[in-house]
């Protein structure tokens, strides 16, 4: 059945992500703009950023992936250990997209995001690396996890009151935190004081684990969403090197130690939603996009057992919804793009990858 | 002398500069052509300047000795490759050569060869005065004594076709519908040519004034007489020696048609299958075209064959490529599906797709480096002093 033409689903449905179904398969719809600035200050792809800023909307596409990851969601058992959901796919067909879009439907639940846009940035291009205060063969990486406290902040503000710490963290001889404060202090503490950041992360995520199963009814009931994108940079390789030259390993770094930790499903009360990406990471060859590829041998012993979602090229319907989009909005200027031959040359040109579309598609 | 010898061939190769094709036109049309790419030159003008070469270096009976050398030499290859030597042509002697001299030298030139001396030694004039210093022809003092005797000899035979004409008409069984001689498919000699024939140097306008009188002679009725005499002076244009056959139309088990077909471009062998079902899957070594072309040229290289016919989805493409890079790689298997197209494709549709360039193979190849450059073209750093 064709599409209708104006495919953008109508404003009554944007905060109920809820109601996406199969039906809605290939149309779009809007990120209000309040949720987008709270929820993805950094975590959605830098191309679709531009989009933004250029159309002035947030405009997401429905597709299946998508809807079966929030399918799983509505009907996974939150009393039981968490459920790791897995998006895998080749380059550019979608993965992080389909990520912040189950992201997008926990936050208008009332979730609690741990949201880490792209674990590669963890593994390379560090400027500064620390010896760990706490422990003697971590490395810190203090820019990286301020930046991150800040956006968990601004992300999760209603929770910071709410949440208490349940034991004593010690930083430094003249400083700590005291049992029973709210996590906000936590959170400033790693902010104020960039030495420890690394640190303060891991009593954070420490702190979620601990209380997100706990009261299931109540004042403290929250259900905790752990989102990592570029998962297999976790048990990669690194390209940070030691003082002494040698290459660095993923467990020595106190942020990726305490991610791991928090990929392990000792804990209850929410799910972990993770996509694998081959384009940041590190020393892996352009063609391994399967779990397996990417992930290593240790990566996919820690992940298992995992609920893989596999994410593929548009499909005729999918394509002619954004080909529609973009010309909605004005986006492809070029005559012949608009007419039926041009349409077949965008198909074949870009093998209805949206990646490849997208960019094509910014120079028409 | 070679400098107007090079403007007098491109005049003329203006005006008859049709070698691929089969089309004369006439030289009394003088109608301006399209300046086409010189892609054949004569091979006249690779030789050397013949009467400039002076007075002969060979005498008549050093190159009468190499003649008969060369027919006993042909006789014994004939029996040495245990073939029929009364029957023994250039093209076989060649041919034997070519494999009891195998050569891997990329100059053909350079190749040993063995042809007859008339071939090898080249023209040169014979003494043209006796012992005592009186000259041999009468027209020796004209300085190009064999130019104007074939003028002389033209003319001889334009007036014996004359008188032949007047005695039909005499009898009264003059008509004008008589056997005309072929032009089709010929040309004149070159002006370089008939130098060569000639062993002497003419002028642009001599050139022109030969031509003159030919077609003169060609003019009248009763030219047929004559016809061996004319053909001496007419080439025959090579056929379109690379014409390509379109691959015939196979069909699978299932019943669904598909063609293969070979390109290539540089160093790039590509080839390809071509089936009918399809959707538009393009499959090369194994792996989607999106994976294998990254760049966006290279995918526009392989829809434009598809593109121009308009047979966008209804293929499935399945190649593989190897050898020289990705853009190379590119314009064979471009090259490639076009010639698979040829068997779905009309006659008029093939003849468009010539004109667009899509059947036409590259002929760019990699420059050699020459000894004292630092590469095909660039020169080392060069210092005044």
């Amino acid at each position: 059945s064709r599409p209708p033409s104006h495919n953008i689903v109508p404003t009554s449905l944007i905060l109920c992500a809820t109601y996406h179904s199969e039906g809605h398969s290939g149309q779009y719809y809007t990120l209000p703009p309040t949720h987008i600035q709270k929820l993805f200050p950094y975590g959605l792809p830098p191309r679709f950023q531009l989009q933004i800023k250029t159309f002035n909307e947030g405009c997401v596409m429905v597709r299946p992936p998508a809807l079966e990851l929030i399918s799983y969601l509505k009907r996974a058992d939150y009393s039981k250990p968490p459920l790791r959901y897995v998006l895998y796919g080749d380059i550019g067909t979608g993965k992080t997209m389909s990520l912040c879009h189950a992201l997008h439907y926990c936050y208008s639940q009332g979730w609690l995001i741990v949201h880490v846009p792209d674990a590669h940035l963890w593994v390379k291009n560090c400027k500064e690396l620390l010896p760990s205060s706490s422990r003697p063969s971590r490395f810190d990486q203090p820019i990286q996890a301020s930046q991150w406290l800040k956006n968990f902040k601004i992300t999760n503000e209603r929770f910071l009151s709410k949440l208490k710490t349940t034991q004593r963290y010690v930083w430094t001889k003249r400083e700590s935190t005291e049992k029973g404060q709210p996590l906000g202090e936590l959170i400033d503490q790693g902010v104020n004081r960039m030495k420890s950041s690394s640190d303060v992360v891991g009593a954070v995520l420490r702190e979620l684990r601990l209380q997100a199963g706990g009261a299931t009814e109540g004042e403290g009931a929250f259900k905790l969403a752990v989102a990592v994108d570029g998962v297999n940079a976790l048990w990669g390789k690194t390209s940070l090197k030691k003082e002494d030259r040698t290459m660095c390993e993923p467990e020595e770094l106190t942020l990726i130690h305490n991610l791991r930790k928090m990929m392990k499903n000792n804990w209850s009360g929410g799910a972990i939603l993770t996509a694998l990406s081959q384009t940041g990471s590190v020393f892996k060859p352009r063609s391994a996009y399967l779990p397996s590829e990417l992930l290593g041998e240790e990566g996919f012993d820690n992940m298992e057992p995992f609920v893989p979602v596999s994410v593929s090229n548009y499909n005729e319907k999918e394509f002619e919804s954004c080909y529609l989009y973009y010309l909605d909005r004005n986006w492809l200027q070029h005559p012949h793009s608009r007419s039926e031959e041009g349409k077949k040359e965008l198909i074949f040109l870009s093998n209805k990858n949206p990646s490849i579309l997208e960019r094509l598609c910014a120079f028409l | 002398m070679a400098a107007s010898g090079c403007r007098g061939v491109r005049s003329i190769l203006w005006k008859y500069g049709s070698y691929g094709k089969n089309l004369f036109v006439s030289r009394s049309k003088m109608v301006p052509q399209l300046p086409l790419r010189q892609i054949y030159v004569a091979s006249s003008l690779w030789k050397k300047n013949l009467a400039a070469a002076g007075p002969q270096k060979f005498t008549q009976e050093f190159i009468d000795k190499q003649v008969e050398e060369f027919e006993v030499g042909k006789r014994h290859l004939a029996n040495m490759m245990g073939e029929d030597p009364e029957t023994f042509t250039q093209e076989d002697i060649d041919r034997s050569i070519a494999y009891l001299f195998p050569s891997g030298l990329f100059e053909k030139r350079a190749r040993p060869v063995m042809k007859h001396p008339e071939e090898i030694f080249p023209k040169q004039t014979a003494i043209q005065w006796d012992a005592e210093g009186r000259p041999f022809h009468f027209l020796f003092y004209t300085g190009k004594q064999s130019y104007y005797s074939l003028l002389h000899d033209v003319y001889e035979k334009i007036l014996a076709i004359e008188r032949h004409q007047d005695k039909m008409r005499n009898k009264g069984l003059f008509t004008s519908d008589t056997k005309q001689i072929l032009l089709t498919g010929s040309r004149w000699l070159l002006k370089e040519e008939i130098e060569e024939n000639l062993v002497e140097n003419i002028s642009v306008q001599d050139y022109m004034r030969l031509i003159q009188l030919m077609e003169l002679l060609l003019s009248m009725p009763y030219c047929s007489l004559e016809e061996e005499f004319i053909l001496k002076f007419r080439k025959q244009l090579e056929v379109q020696s690379s014409k390509y056959e379109i691959p015939a139309l196979q069909y699978d088990p299932q019943g669904v048609a598909f063609s293969v077909a070979d390109g290539r471009r540089k160093s790039a062998k590509a080839s390809i299958t071509l089936r009918d079902s399809g959707s538009g899957n393009i499959t090369i070594n194994g792996r989607n075209y999106l994976h294998y072309f990254p760049v966006l040229q290279n995918r526009e290289q392989l829809m434009f064959p598809l593109l121009f016919v308009g047979m966008m989805g209804r293929f499935d493409i399945e190649g593989s490529v190897e050898g020289s890079g990705h853009s190379a790689q590119a314009g064979a298997l471009r090259l490639a599906i076009s010639r698979a197209l040829l068997s779905f494709v009309s006659e008029g549709e093939v003849e468009k797709m010539r004109q667009a360039g899509l059947l036409t193979a590259d002929p760019r190849i990699r420059e050699r480096k020459k000894p004292g450059q630092e590469g095909a073209r660039k020169k080392f750093t060069w210092k005044k002093r």
